[in-house]
């Protein structure tokens, strides 16, 4: 609309465009949700003459099946499928979150390597950046895994690099600190077939984690790059000649306008990040995925399962980004941009 | 990352497609496009593996080779789906494939739980334990605390809990969905154990150990697993049809009836050997196929014997309980009149 082309029109047109998207979205929402009773009594009907079970009653039986760890909480096979689910998902949230954590370590360090004036340095940077980046992540895993798996003895000749520290094709069993008086040091042991005692952790999660965290870490660093090369040259030059050290000026004048364009893109990283844990299925890590896929198996009902699998990941999703966008927002709302 | 996709195309099938489900609808389809789709595993030596020319080979290949006998005449009338444990029952249930016929244990669950029909058992088979022979273990009660490779969704992975509940033993499951992928971690010395059926143990040690006799199958079998093929709910005509291709490569052999025999044996005056070739009697009609469909089967295909004899005893597999009934053995079919 021309502001001020006839305000007799105007006053008569407005409330028509206003009923016309209402009718608009109206129409549109009252078909998604045909749609969607369309597809869902589709297949409830389906599964029925197919004689296949449906619903979610499954989820208070009895699992059945072990799962190889869990770190919060307890579970043996007479465990329902829903606390084997509950296990998947922390795992998940395990292996992602640290992942998280790592990769924006490492990508920072790596994108602040690529711009530094060291040539060697930011050769370096660049190849590894270039490396990871182009070649599937499924791939980097089996070769992780392959590593550790082929290289390390097993436990009855676990390397012992450090006194209580042990490394084997088991995975690597240190010790850890033991609540109760006085405080000890609860140290591995070799028993059987595998260590005891003290913490652990499994080949498969360090190989998806490494995996997970390097992956990542390539997209961040070129995300870091591209950051502080978006602050104008003028912003440096004018903090080095007000005679701020160069440290200062990184902290006060690039990083704050760096950050601006770096946590946007971050965010869609840490989304990566937690679906392309999902791969763990492929070598073995119990998360959700591969817990869900063993119950639609053993189930049969495959839409529930992936109902599931959709939902949590959907939350995980939006939990992320609405903590990032938070972030974003009070960063945006401190700088004085001109 | 298929996996996915075939599991998600099968949910997505659900929702679009309305499955009709009458009498003869699933032959009739399969005689439209031409062949018949079979589900195999992704690849097991001795039930169904592609040989050095990229050929389809094993029992259970066989099965779905005489199908395609019976209906068409020609063996080679089969196109080949491979599928891990997870995807094969949605692949049936969803129409992606004709026929399941692979290494799938009947159980009641599956057999009224998921929408589909095991037809028949053609390997009795049992879940067992491998173990390096270095490790000198001599029985399943020494292995509390041992790391066990195992394959998901599979009722090996329910077996195994089961067995180490009862025993209260512990163990540490390591759950790798490629059958490859499981046995490189076992092989690399990542499980103390691996376990699955044991067609399926002494297949591996024969496929993929370095040394054979480096790996040793303990003696406990801790399950029944009659292996069988599988169809979808709803089409008893085509459930018959494979029914009775299985049971004519069964009652063949108790015949003594072979690929290279029976164009001679066809014209033994035998009357059970006549029906068998379909000179006399309407069995063909009934199934809705040709009058030789037991013929062409055995003609193109072979005995049931024959096909365990080219398929899994190279690889150093027993009959034992696969022989027939009459030779101390399970397997056992209804006669052919």
């Amino acid at each position: 609309m021309f502001p001020g082309a006839g305000r007799g029109h105007g006053s008569k047109a407005l409330p028509d465009r206003r009923l016309r998207c209402l009718a608009w979205q109206t129409g549109v929402a009252v078909s998604a949700i045909l749609v969607a009773w369309y597809l869902a009594s589709n297949a409830a009907g389906n599964l029925l003459d197919l004689g296949v079970a449906s619903g979610f009653d499954f989820l208070l039986r009895e699992a059945g099946f072990e799962i190889g760890e869990s770190t919060f909480l307890s579970y043996n096979a007479a465990d329902t499928y829903l606390r084997a689910l509950s296990v998947g998902f922390l795992n998940t949230v395990r292996v992602a979150s640290l992942a998280i954590v790592l990769s924006t370590l490492l990508g920072t360090y790596v994108g602040l390597a690529r711009l530094s004036n060291n040539w060697l340095l930011a050769k370096l940077a660049a190849a590894y950046v270039e490396t990871i980046r182009n070649v599937p992540l499924v791939v980097q895993l089996f070769f992780i895994y392959v590593l550790i798996t082929e290289n390390l003895p097993p436990p009855g000749e676990a390397l012992n690099p450090i006194a209580g520290v042990f490394l084997s094709n088991r995975g690597i069993a240190f010790p850890i600190l033991a609540l109760g008086t006085p405080v000890r040091l609860d140290y591995p042991h070799l028993s059987g077939f595998d260590f005891t005692g003290g913490g652990s952790l499994s080949p498969e999660f360090a190989t998806l984690l490494l995996g997970l965290a390097f992956y990542t870490a390539a997209f961040i660093a070129e995300i870091v790059r591209a950051g502080l090369l978006a602050v104008e040259r003028g912003q440096l030059e004018a903090g080095y000649s007000s005679g701020l050290p160069h440290a200062q000026v990184m902290r006060f004048i690039v990083v704050p306008q760096a950050l601006r364009a770096i946590v946007p893109p971050l965010t869609s990283q840490y989304l990566n990040c937690t679906k392309n844990s999902s791969l763990a299925v492929a070598i073995g890590y119990p998360d959700l995925v591969s817990i869900a896929n063993t119950t639609i198996n053993q189930t049969g009902q495959a839409i529930e399962g992936f109902t599931i699998i959709i939902v949590v990941y959907l939350a995980i999703s939006l939990t992320t980004s609405g903590v990032m966008n938070w972030y974003n927002r009070r960063f945006a709302l401190r700088g004085n941009r001109p | 990352m298929l996996r996915m996709i075939l599991a998600l195309s099968a949910v997505a099938l659900a929702f679009f497609h309305t499955v009709t489900v009458h009498a003869q609808a699933t032959a009739r389809a399969v005689t439209k496009k031409g062949f018949v789709q079979c589900g195999v595993s992704t690849g097991l030596a001795g039930f169904s593996q592609p040989d050095s020319k990229g050929e389809w080979r094993g029992i259970d290949v066989d099965l779905c080779r005489a199908l395609a006998a019976a209906l068409f005449g020609d063996a080679r009338k089969v196109r080949y789906t491979p599928l891990t444990a997870q995807q094969r029952f949605t692949a049936l249930q969803s129409g992606e494939i004709d026929i399941l016929s692979r290494n799938t244990s009947w159980t009641i669950a599956r057999d009224a739980g998921l929408g589909i029909n095991f037809v028949g058992v053609n390997y009795y088979d049992g879940q067992g334990f491998m173990v390096p022979k270095k490790r000198n273990i001599k029985t399943a009660t020494q292995l509390n605390g041992a790391a066990v490779c195992v394959q998901p969704g599979t009722t090996t992975e329910l077996n195994l809990a089961d067995y180490f509940r009862a025993k209260t033993m512990k163990f540490k499951p390591v759950v790798i969905e490629k059958l490859e992928e499981v046995l490189n971690a076992y092989f690399a010395g990542r499980c103390d154990v691996y376990t699955t059926d044991v067609s399926g143990l002494i297949a591996a040690r024969a496929s993929r150990a370095t040394k054979a006799a480096d790996h040793v199958i303990l003696p406990e079998v801790i399950s029944k697993e009659p292996l069988g093929p599988a169809v979808r709910h709803g089409d008893d005509h085509w459930f018959d049809l494979v029914k009775w291709s299985l049971f004519a490569m069964i009652d063949a052999e108790e015949l003594g009836l072979t690929s290279n025999n029976i164009q001679q044996q066809a014209k033994n005056a035998n009357p059970v050997v006549q029906r068998f070739a379909g000179a006399s009697g309407e069995f063909g009609k009934m199934l809705g196929a040709d009058r030789r469909w037991a013929y062409n089967i055995i003609k193109q295909v072979g005995s049931y014997g024959e096909s365990f004899d080219r398929n899994l005893t190279p690889l150093g597999v027993d009959r034992g309980f696969n022989k027939l009934w009459n030779q101390g053995g399970l397997m056992y079919a209804p006669p052919l009149r």
